[in-house]
């Protein structure tokens, strides 16, 4: 920022402002209007609005369809956070701590993942997995899951360990700390915020996602496979109420992550 | 006085890179030793490899005797004062001190009583319950201390740790870790680049230079003779003559230098050199007369002034031989009174034979 105002244009100023509103406006709009026809009393998405209404989350809570869906999504996310943030924390502390032959082509696979094309990886996933007997199951969800989310928490826990001073764990052992007890004392403690980060993360990316589950997960649908379920069926305003319901889930994740996140890379 | 830590032909190697070349010393119990000399001289290697964070490719370190090598860091007594101080961040002042305590699997209410003595010894107890990040640099620096003393160990390792301070509060801290080192009776190891912080704190330095030792002794020693023409030059303090020996005996050398000849008497000196070799002398800037005409007798070079330079109460004068070799010579302003000393002025330095100094030449 500049102090001062005579260093800036007004009309640049200005420009730049309304680019940042529209920009906002263009990727909200869509998920904003989903979430005030959640409220509206019409069967069809129409404007003048109808009445305000919680008939569809009514609708919606009373499905059986749907809190199974729920149930398997929550579930699945918890453990896929917990495992895929325990091997991210690994692979992070492995790149941070050693130096070993091949350790560019280790990261570079590390990080791979996400870029494979999902529909791809959904399909090789299920080819892999129903030759092993793991298909159509949560575990299987899961196992996928876990693929493309590790890498995330690898890539938050990295950013932090790279911001502490490399001499901090030598010090810590220096004092009589053994390799585990430094570990315990020193890299979680420091890392934590990132972990958590990570966590929250991994388990909105879950959450959130569907072409692989729908490729995996069978008879034990989530709560995005479920949706895709609905909208063949019928175009019900139950969408928007679902729709509303993950999307503060998933924000409420992501904004804690980024909290926790921002908070520590201040000290 | 009996050796708390000897170094027997310790090598360091990193791949074809020698960091450390056969090292032989020791470390007497109780003394503040500084080891001293450039970056990449080795002396961080050394004193890493005496806390147990690298590992010696050849030969034995021992710490009362017993040799340390087999040992993994956190089973040394060896704490040590880091350059960055590695304090740690998410842990307050009274935390971060007891943190060896904790780790020894000393009890809350021991450990927070040892922790505070510490603290207050250091002057920090005040601040026992502030974050890190809230303190000055040498608030961070007595923490630091604070944290490695509280394991009362015999040995403490200090890595240039008053390099991040500034002028003022690094001499202050020189005299607290003088005072503390005397008062605890604590081995202390300091590694340094400054002269100034070896010569002012250390009872014995050690300098190094390409991973070897080039002189131990006491800062009177080294300064008053260097050994080797290496400590010379890099002290800094010397005027230094390379050139041909003449003459040779018990009683003197005079050697020929292209600045004329200059000469020793009555030197100690092990072995005196053979006539046709090369030798080099030193002789003080502070033992270097600056006159009009030259002295009766040896040791008279023409110069010329080149640049004066004063601090407090000498002055330095920086003159060029016609060889166009730089000397110095460092005076009070009352010795140099009524001495012409405009630049361009053609003068003669000199010095009393018993002040020239044979140095080894490597």
């Amino acid at each position: 920022m500049s102090a001062n105002p005579a260093n800036r244009s007004r009309l640049v100023d200005l420009g730049l402002r309304a680019y940042v509103v529209l920009a906002f406006a263009f990727v909200f709009a869509p998920i904003a209007a989903s979430f005030v026809f959640s409220f509206n009393s019409d069967r069809f998405p129409s404007i003048p609005l109808g009445q305000m209404s919680l008939q569809w989350y009514q609708a919606v809570a009373s499905d059986p369809l749907v809190w199974e869906g729920l149930r398997n999504t929550l579930g699945i996310g918890v453990i896929v956070g917990l495992v895929s943030t325990a091997l991210g924390f690994g692979a992070a502390y492995t790149d941070f701590r050693f130096k070993f032959f091949g350790k560019q082509v280790y990261m570079a696979l590390a990080l791979l993942p996400p870029t494979i094309p999902v529909v791809i990886m959904g399909l090789a996933m299920l080819a892999y997995l129903s030759r092993i007997d793991l298909s159509g199951n949560a575990l299987s969800v899961i196992i996928a899951h876990v693929v493309i989310c590790a890498p995330f928490a690898m890539a938050i826990v990295r950013l932090r360990l790279s911001q502490m001073d490399a001499d901090l764990e030598a010090a810590a052992w220096n004092l009589g700390a053994s390799e585990w007890k430094a570990m315990a004392h020193v890299i979680v403690p420091f890392t934590l915020p990132a972990i958590l980060g990570a966590l929250f993360i991994t388990m909105a990316v879950s959450f959130d996602e569907f072409a692989i589950a729908w490729f995996v997960s069978g008879l034990n649908e989530t709560l995005p496979v479920k949706v895709l379920g609905f909208l063949q069926g019928q175009v019900s305003p139950r969408i928007n109420a679902i729709g509303t319901f993950v999307f503060v889930l998933s924000m409420g994740l992501v904004i804690g992550a980024q909290v926790l996140l921002s908070q520590k890379s201040k000290e | 006085m009996e050796p708390l830590v000897s170094f027997e032909g310790v090598i360091k190697r990193y791949g074809d890179f020698v960091a450390v070349k056969k090292m032989d010393f020791t470390i007497r119990k109780g003394e503040f030793l500084a080891i001293m000399g450039s970056s990449g001289c080795g002396k961080t290697t050394t004193l890493r490899m005496l806390a147990g964070l690298d590992a010696p490719t050849e030969g034995v370190i021992r710490l009362s005797g017993q040799p340390i090598d087999h040992l993994p860091t956190w089973a040394r007594d060896t704490p040590m004062v880091w350059q960055s101080l590695a304090l740690f961040p998410f842990l307050n002042v009274r935390e971060n001190v007891e943190f060896a305590l904790k780790m020894r699997g000393m009890g809350r209410a021991a450990r927070r009583q040892k922790a505070e003595h510490w603290l207050d010894r250091m002057q920090i107890l005040e601040f026992a319950d502030r974050n890190i990040a809230q303190l000055s640099g040498g608030q961070r620096q007595r923490v630091a201390l604070a944290r490695s003393l509280v394991v009362e160990p015999q040995i403490l390792l200090l890595d240039e740790p008053l390099s991040a301070l500034d002028a003022a509060l690094k001499v202050r801290m020189q005299s607290v870790l003088k005072t503390l080192q005397r008062e605890t009776g604590i081995t202390f190891v300091y590694v340094t680049h400054s002269q100034s912080e070896a010569f002012s704190m250390a009872d014995r330095v050690v300098i190094m230079s390409r991973g070897q030792i080039e002189q131990i002794g006491t800062p009177q020693e080294i300064y008053g003779t260097p050994r080797t023409r290496f400590v010379a030059d890099f002290l800094g303090s010397s005027n230094i003559f390379t050139g041909t020996v003449r003459h040779s005996s018990a009683q003197g050398v005079e050697v020929e230098t292209p600045d004329g000849p200059v000469t020793l008497t009555g030197g100690a000196f092990a072995a005196p050199p053979k006539a046709g070799e090369t030798a080099t002398l030193t002789v003080l800037d502070t033992k270097t007369q600056l006159g009009l005409v030259p002295p009766g007798g040896a040791n008279a070079i023409r110069v010329r002034v080149i640049g004066e330079e004063f601090v407090g109460a000498t002055a330095t004068i920086y003159l060029e031989t016609a060889q166009g070799r730089e000397i110095r010579v460092q005076k009070s302003h009352d010795e140099l009174a009524g001495l012409p000393l405009g630049i361009g002025q053609e003068l003669f330095a000199h010095w009393s034979p018993t002040d020239s100094h044979l140095v080894a030449e490597a």
